[in-house]
């Protein structure tokens, strides 16, 4: 039997979303050998997320009140002592920022094989069979892990659980040595603020790396001007300065749905995608067919964008 | 202080390849200097500029060939570099968390650096875990997905904000040694320059073997395996327009006014 030690995740005060699709996940796991689904809910207001977690399958949820916030110090002292206490085969946590910053140390201080970024988990009891991407998206693989593993979930790849539960709540009376908490959170900031609202436009010109250069963002600009559109970007046109940050799409920058996203020299790795495939329509305009953006276009032009963007800009000027 | 930068030399696809068994086959690689690591460079090599740190050491995990690479981050002003190699990571298909963790802890021991730099992760097998699982090893504090550094360490703490989901920065202090992952859009990686890339040919580049280092062979033994690759499957029923620029963006044009999103 495969029991299954998930973790869930809050921000200042919320439960974010993937703290539902854990569950997903580790139901499904554990239900491969008959296994039990564990969740731990660690800092802030634990009892209050514990009612909300108790959803359908879930078997016990722990909890472990200290200090408000994340802490990855607190997390991994936390999380293997559960470990110690539970013995599950697999702990999960999300491929988030915070994920990736105590799962790697967890799986390091337990001595066990960690795999991240999942896209789809797998079991018989004895081999994990996890299967993610490399090179960008360009490929899938599967691995195989033997044993006892950790691994980290990508957000939206399993759907939220719902229904209510009737798992148990404890708290777990965890051991924080406070002598090795070694960093501490000051502060939130949010940073992509401006006069700027992409994730209110109806129309998004977006443009990534394929641009080359800075001096050739004006045509970019040109063609959202013709079509009364918004320009936002992928993630290395802000990080190169050539727009500002609250024009970023993505993970880290905005969430954006509109009726049009048009992909301009944009390769659609995960991060970009997570802030716009809700849009209505994508249209993507990329030299290479391959381009993990094409999985999820509704139209794409396999050209390049300087001789498309302008022709098209001509069109509505 | 001395700071100790991770440079991996990673693959690049083209864009059109294909798979040999759980590869992509050679003729359609290329290598490249890992995006994420430039940025840990420059913002150790900022730090040296800065007074601040006093050496800058890189490390390396591969064979011979990818010292072009090394050489780039030299000529970018790091002081010397290590590479680690040995004929028993030859035929590794994937080098896991795992191994990468305890041939990195080999060199942590011997320079015993005070901040170690890390990028977020690497292009071509995005584990993104190596510098947390390091930092644990080697019982150091540590930092993930770090995108700006204050570059006074008062009373032996780095200030850091480590950047999340949605725009929102979190604003943390962690106690000195470290291990950070960058971020990128932290600064803004240089150029090397005629000058850097002439003295980068007569720096100190040091190839270990994980014996030297006191690694067991059986360390690199992967727990992790990789038994398949695939191109993945597409989700949408993509409509593709063929044809001149002209072409192609009359259709494009055609979709907008269709939409009514367009003049
Ligand atoms: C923790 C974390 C958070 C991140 N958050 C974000 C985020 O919020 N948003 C984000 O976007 N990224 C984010 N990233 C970065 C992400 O992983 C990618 O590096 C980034 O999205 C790539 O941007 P790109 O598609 O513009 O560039 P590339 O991946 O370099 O793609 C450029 C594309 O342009 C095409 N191209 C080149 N020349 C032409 C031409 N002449 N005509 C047409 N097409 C051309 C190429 O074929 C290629 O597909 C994050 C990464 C990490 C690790």
């Amino acid at each position: 039997m495969t029991d299954v030690l998930a973790i869930t995740e809050h921000r200042r005060g919320e439960l974010r979303d993937v703290s539902y699709e854990i569950i997903t996940a580790g139901r499904q796991l554990a239900d491969e050998t008959g296994g039990d689904l564990h969740l731990a809910v660690i800092s802030g207001t634990v009892d209050e997320f514990a009612e909300k977690l108790n959803r359908d399958g879930v078997e016990a949820i722990h909890t472990v009140s200290y200090g408000e916030e994340f802490n990855h110090d607190v997390y991994t002292q936390a999380i293997t002592q559960l470990y110690d206490e539970l013995a599950p085969q697999y702990v999960l946590a999300p491929n988030s920022v915070n994920g990736l910053d105590y799962a790697p140390a967890v799986a390091n201080a337990l001595d066990l094989p960690v795999v991240t970024d999942t896209i789809d988990l797998e079991t018989d009891g004895e081999t994990l069979i996890a299967t993610r991407e490399m090179y960008g998206g360009k490929v899938e693989t599967t691995n195989e892990l033997e044993g006892e593993a950790v691994a980290t979930i990508r957000s939206t790849e399993w759907p939220q659980s719902d229904g209510t539960g009737d798992a148990s709540i404890e708290a777990f009376d965890a051991d924080i040595d406070e002598d090795a908490i070694g960093s501490s959170v000051n502060g939130f900031e949010e940073v992509a603020g401006g006069d700027v609202d992409i994730s209110e436009a109806d129309v998004l010109v977006s443009v990534g790396r394929g641009i080359e250069e800075e001096d050739n963002i004006p045509l970019i600009e040109d063609l959202a001007e013709a079509l009364g559109a918004t320009v936002s970007s992928s993630r290395p046109i802000v990080d190169n300065g050539w727009l500002p940050k609250n024009r970023q799409v993505g993970q880290s920058g905005k969430v954006v749905t509109p009726d049009v996203y048009i992909a301009i020299g944009i390769s659609g790795a995960v991060q970009h995608v997570a802030g716009m495939k809700g849009s209505d329509t994508i249209v993507a305009i990329n030299t290479d067919p391959n381009a993990p953006i094409m999985d999820i276009a509704d139209y794409a032009i396999h050209d390049d964008l300087f001789d498309v963007v302008p022709a098209l800009t001509e069109e509505f000027q | 202080m001395k700071i100790l930068v991770t440079v991996k030399e990673v693959a690049t696809v083209e864009d059109e390849f294909e798979i040999e068994g759980t590869e992509i086959a050679s003729q359609y690689l290329g290598a490249d200097l890992n995006e994420w690591d430039d940025y840990a460079i420059e913002e150790a090599v900022q730090l040296q500029e800065d007074g601040i740190a006093d050496e800058v050491v890189t490390v390396t995990i591969g064979p011979e060939e990818c010292e072009q690479t090394i050489r780039q981050a030299l000529a970018k002003g790091a002081d010397r570099a290590v590479r680690v190699w040995d004929d028993s990571l030859e035929g590794v298909d994937l080098l896991d968390v795992n191994a990468k963790t305890e041939i990195l802890s080999g060199v942590v021991e011997a320079e015993d650096p005070d901040l170690v730099l890390t990028g977020v992760q690497a292009g071509d097998d995005s584990f993104a875990a190596t510098g947390v699982s390091l930092a644990e090893e080697i019982g150091a504090q540590w930092g993930a997905v770090v995108n700006h550094l204050e570059h006074e360490f008062d009373d032996d703490l780095a200030s850091v904000r480590r950047e999340l989901e949605g725009g929102v920065e979190e604003l943390t202090e962690i106690e000195l040694p470290a291990v950070l992952t960058i971020q990128t859009g932290i600064n803004e990686p240089r150029y090397a320059s005629l000058r850097g890339i002439r003295q980068a040919q007569r720096k100190e580049l040091d190839v270990q073997t994980l014996a030297d280092l006191g690694v067991d062979e059986s360390a690199i033994d992967a727990e992790l395996t990789l038994t398949d690759m695939y191109e993945p499957e597409s989700e949408s029923d993509v409509t593709i327009w063929e044809g001149s620029a002209e072409e192609t963006a009359a259709e494009l044009g055609d979709l907008l006014r269709d939409k009514g999103v367009a003049p």
